[in-house]
């Protein structure tokens, strides 16, 4: 399972890259091996304040529908919305086409509280 | 691959039954006309084609444009098939020939409760004296019907242990709104407003549908490590904004709430009601009932506890049956017994007002009374009686081959999961239930509940043998012996094999002509379609 070492995570499954003052989201690997072939991301709106621990996105997949929760307090600048033709953006490739949003940190150092990747990779290896 | 005949007892896992020359529930032959292509409807259209046509009738004969105003007729013909009668009835035979169903094998879906259902509850609700009546018939002439309908909603009520009920709703979900809507009823007429109702993360997907749907907020509640409802976490999310809380006991996990009484007490504490959602009441049936656990409201899906047929939309019935404080909130008008001995209609005073047209789907109520008087009240017991011993022996059986995540004795239904079996052979969940068709069994229900990976949710019910639970548990035992790979392509003797779902679920096409469409510009493209 891939883990990237540059990234930051939550124990929900997301990822969070530092891109400048922004922070990009997606799910991770685990997540996405987890959930199956992804048929459906109901994405925020450009614009929507969101809240750490939050769900601001759905994936829905063959098996389930799940919430993604925000990492971090933030306000939503950029969506991906080519996944809306290609879901399995999200299967194919977690950290990078598959991307799900890009959010204006209120304050860019929570990133810091999130898990990193030895953190989360023991967290799924439990 | 698979073998031809049935498994023999004695197979890993430890038979404790002996085969006998019956295969045991078994569907020996799926399909039962082998895998040739059937074609749709369409496929068989030609122009002009009738099923059939009346000879000169001596009616006059109009035109549409004639007798239907200009701007409500259709600007291109609707597209239907042009078929005869002998090509239409020999699809659609040969489409039935097809199906899986509760008659011709074992149908271990975890929580739809899929038991077979007694032709004496076909012959008795099919008397012309149901069939015939019109629902406008006035009371007088009917009294048959309306003893019938106040003797089953008296029934209920018993086996509920709750004071009255409406028979109305046409399904569970339709019972989950009635019964959200009389929370709502009851806290309005106390002054209150209340917003959350609370719902377990091992509910039902129906449930948060449901509160969504009647104009509450869901609040989840946990579940603990042993699989029950968390306490501590239930009672942090208790406040006066909560209406109640919906819970099925036995859970999803086929698990009995055991702190039911705390749990209906810190609800109760709080001004919330306690909504009991019916689907799994086939594991308590005539042993405990709702009410005495604390709860106000039950549905009951009659389509499932008192075999009346489902699957594939119905018709259903989901009676609400609740306490003694709700029933005047009730839908109406109620079927009730005069003074004279007589029947009559009645409405509850403070009535939220109809749910269903007339008095619900009438003739699914008849099959569930024939169902209550063929069985009695000690026959209804041994039906939970029956239900949960077999799931436990086929948990039994399963134990030490798939996870058994809560390995402790269960209900009506026993989750296990391929968890470990992936990890070590790429078995999944959706593979057995796959590979079970092509073994003769219905799938169970997978990846459900949510909270177990690799879920698969097995409830055999009450009506299969022992000789069909061993053939089933063979054929599980079997499937998880698979060399890595066996199940990636199965099932390879239905009439459809491996449906890419998720493909499916991208590129949906439900009509024929979005098919068509689909089609046509794959072949521009030069692309198989």
């Amino acid at each position: 399972m891939n883990v990237p070492e540059d990234l930051r995570y939550t124990a929900d499954h997301e990822w969070a890259r530092l891109e400048g003052g922004q922070v990009r989201i997606g799910i991770t690997d685990y997540a996405q091996d987890a959930l199956g072939d992804v048929v459906f991301v109901q994405l925020p709106e450009p614009g929507k304040g969101v809240k750490a621990g939050e769900s601001f996105a759905e994936v829905e997949s063959t098996k389930s529908v799940s919430d993604v929760y925000a990492p971090v307090d933030g306000t939503v600048v950029e969506i991906n919305a080519d996944l809306g033709d290609a879901p399995q953006r999200l299967n194919d490739d977690p950290y990078g086409e598959g991307w799900i949003c890009v959010i204006r940190p209120d304050d860019t150092g929570a990133l810091s509280s999130l898990l990193d990747a030895d953190g989360y990779r023991k967290l799924t290896e439990s | 691959m698979m073998a031809a005949g049935p498994t023999p007892a004695g197979s890993p896992g430890g038979s404790t039954v002996v085969a006998g020359p019956a295969p045991g529930g078994r569907a020996s032959s799926i399909p039962l006309l082998g895998r040739g292509h059937e074609p749709t409807v369409f496929e068989f259209s030609s122009e002009g084609r009738r099923a059939w046509s009346f000879r000169t009738t001596g009616l006059p004969e109009w035109e549409a444009a004639d007798v239907v105003p200009a701007e409500w007729l259709r600007e291109e013909p609707v597209g239907l098939a042009e078929v005869s009668e002998r090509d239409l009835v020999g699809h659609v035979t040969r489409l039935t020939h097809r199906q899986y169903s509760v008659d011709l094998g074992a149908y271990p879906l975890g929580s739809c409760t899929m038991k077979y259902n007694p032709k004496l509850c076909d012959t008795a609700a099919s008397l012309p004296g149901f069939t015939a009546a019109h629902p406008a018939t006035p009371a007088p002439l009917v009294q048959g019907w309306l003893e019938l309908l106040w003797s089953l909603t008296d029934t209920l009520c018993r086996v509920t242990g709750m004071a009255a009920a409406t028979l109305q709703p046409p399904a569970g979900a339709a019972g989950e709104l009635t019964g959200l809507l009389l929370m709502r009823a009851y806290h309005a007429s106390r002054g209150e407003v209340r917003h959350k109702v609370i719902i377990p993360d091992s509910a039902h997907g129906t449930n948060p549908a449901s509160v969504t749907l009647g104009g509450f907020r869901t609040v989840t509640v946990p579940s603990d490590a042993r699989g029950l409802v968390d306490v501590a976490a239930l009672r942090q999310r208790l406040d006066e904004d909560v209406a109640g809380i919906m819970l099925t006991n036995p859970n999803t996990l086929g698990l009995f709430e055991e702190n039911i009484a705390e749990v209906a007490a810190a609800v109760h504490d709080a001004g919330g009601l306690l909504y009991y959602d019916g689907a799994n009441f086939n594991a308590i049936l005539g042993v405990t009932r709702p009410g005495d656990m604390g709860f106000d409201i039950v549905h009951l899906n009659l389509h499932k506890t008192f075999a009346v047929p489902h699957g594939g939309g119905g018709p259903g019935a989901g009676p609400v049956a609740v306490s003694p404080r709700l029933a005047d909130f009730l839908p109406g008008p109620l079927p009730t017994r005069l003074p004279d001995g007589s029947f009559g209609w009645e409405s509850p005073p403070r009535s939220i007002g109809r749910v269903h047209s007339w008095y619900g789907n009438a003739l699914a109520l008849a099959r569930a009374w024939s169902y209550i008087l063929a069985n009695g009240a000690d026959g209804l017991r041994r039906v939970a009686e029956g239900a949960v011993l077999n799931a436990n022996w086929l948990r039994g059986r399963l134990r030490g081959v798939y996870d058994l995540p809560y390995d402790r004795p269960v209900m009506h239904e026993l989750v296990a999961s391929t968890a470990g079996l992936k990890k070590a052979t790429g078995l999944r969940a959706l593979d057995v239930a796959k590979r079970l068709l092509e073994e003769g069994f219905h799938a169970p229900t997978v990846y459900f509940p949510l909270i177990v990976e690799e879920a698969l949710m097995i409830e055999p019910t009450e009506t299969e043998s022992p000789q069909t639970l061993a053939a089933l548990a063979d054929a599980l035992i079997a499937i998880a012996g698979d060399p890595p790979g066996e199940a990636a392509h199965a099932p390879r003797s239905t009439p459809v094999g491996r449906v890419d779902e998720a493909r499916a679920a991208r590129t949906l096409l439900p009509t024929w002509d979005a098919v068509a469409a689909h089609q046509a510009a794959a072949q521009a493209r030069g692309a198989p379609s």
